[in-house]
């Protein structure tokens, strides 16, 4: 494939990536509204960050004025998976591959746009993944803008409808996996209780969510990794599914 | 919000997060070989994920019964294979209902 038609391919895969991102962004620029985001800065906020759970965990820890500190172990914590995805994407590369490449490929990196550039044919080619990254982003951050302007205007069952389509995005990430790898199901349905136990249990519950939220995940994948290990050859034949 | 820049916090959210990818990309040739560190960064993504739906997807709604059925719903769609835009939309279209009945 020439480069130029890797480029165009991207593309074309990029578009159906930014509609479901335009939607799921929207719900973000509600929650980054309620951290004090002006439209322009969400943005570029999401034009250059592009992760959901990142981004909505970083607003909602704006939204209650949160240390940078804390704001930096929630980035680490909520986007820990994109080290394995990089980490696998890294193997998808032609060896000689240069260091520029490498790093621009590695910021355009999404769960979504992972999905794909894992499956391109052989090597990946950069520029296929840049064409999906190019197409996708601006639709993810337009989401976010519109979300923090119209977040306000729209009615409240509106929003209140709109607000869960985040969550909707985290359970179709979560529940695939979980059918397929029993141990994760178990991980996730100690991390649903514990997490609802959490938020009302006396001492526990005057933790900031975001502080919950890091030393849950902490926790229970230790204990995850402690009890059921996880072998890098099912990952791989994982990854090829998603 | 008083003291923070939303500025400082967004320059600080783009850096880390992106870091993080360009880092295994850049520093990593071969494998991680400690099978714990392996195996704890595979659970970090569902974990995290799960901690923050639940029961947070209750307090996003007017009604929490409708963030349940949200929740409920999109587990259901999720588990028969739906992507993740037209699971979105289900948990939006169940929330969006049921407020109209119960509000």
């Amino acid at each position: 494939m020439s480069r130029n038609n890797a480029l165009l391919k991207g593309m074309r895969d990029g578009i159906p990536i930014g509609l479901g991102y335009f939607a799921v962004s929207f719900s973000l620029g509600i929650m980054a509204k309620k951290g004090g985001l002006t439209a322009l800065e969400g943005f570029i906020a999401s034009f250059f960050t592009r992760a959901s759970a990142g981004e909505y965990g970083v607003y909602s820890l704006v939204a209650l004025g949160a240390s940078y500190i804390e704001v930096f172990i929630m980035c680490l914590i909520t986007n820990a998976r994109y080290l394995l995805m990089s980490t696998a994407l890294s193997q998808k590369f032609d060896p000689s591959t240069s260091l520029f490449k490498r790093i621009l490929v590695g910021c355009c990196v999404t769960d979504e746009i992972f999905g794909i550039s894992i499956g391109f044919p052989g090597y990946l080619d950069p520029t296929y993944t840049y064409g999906a990254a190019l197409v996708s982003s601006p639709m993810w951050a337009a989401g976010t803008a519109c979300g923090i302007i119209a977040g306000t205007v729209l009615p409240v069952r509106a929003v209140s409808a709109l607000s869960v389509a985040l969550y909707g995005m985290f359970l179709a990430i979560i529940v695939p996996p979980s059918k397929r790898n029993k141990a994760v199901m178990i991980a996730v349905l100690c991390s649903f209780a514990l997490s609802f136990i959490c938020s009302y249990a006396p001492l526990v519950s005057s933790l900031s969510a975001g502080t919950r939220t890091i030393i849950l995940t902490i926790v229970i994948s230790a204990a995850a990794a402690l009890i059921k290990p996880h072998v890098p050859e099912d990952e791989e034949k994982e990854a090829s599914h998603d | 919000m008083t003291e923070h820049s939303t500025l400082l916090y967004i320059i600080l959210m783009i850096l880390t997060t992106n870091l993080i990818r360009v880092l295994p990309l850049t520093l990593i040739r071969g494998k991680i070989k400690n099978k714990f560190l392996q195996s704890f960064l595979y659970y970090v993504p569902y974990v995290t994920l799960a901690v923050m739906t639940f029961p947070a997807i209750m307090d996003a709604t007017q009604i929490p019964i409708a963030g349940l059925a949200a929740l409920i719903a999109g587990i259901i769609a999720a588990y028969f294979g739906l992507g993740l835009f037209p699971v979105s939309i289900i948990c939006c279209l169940i929330v969006f209902v049921l407020e109209t009945f119960m509000v």
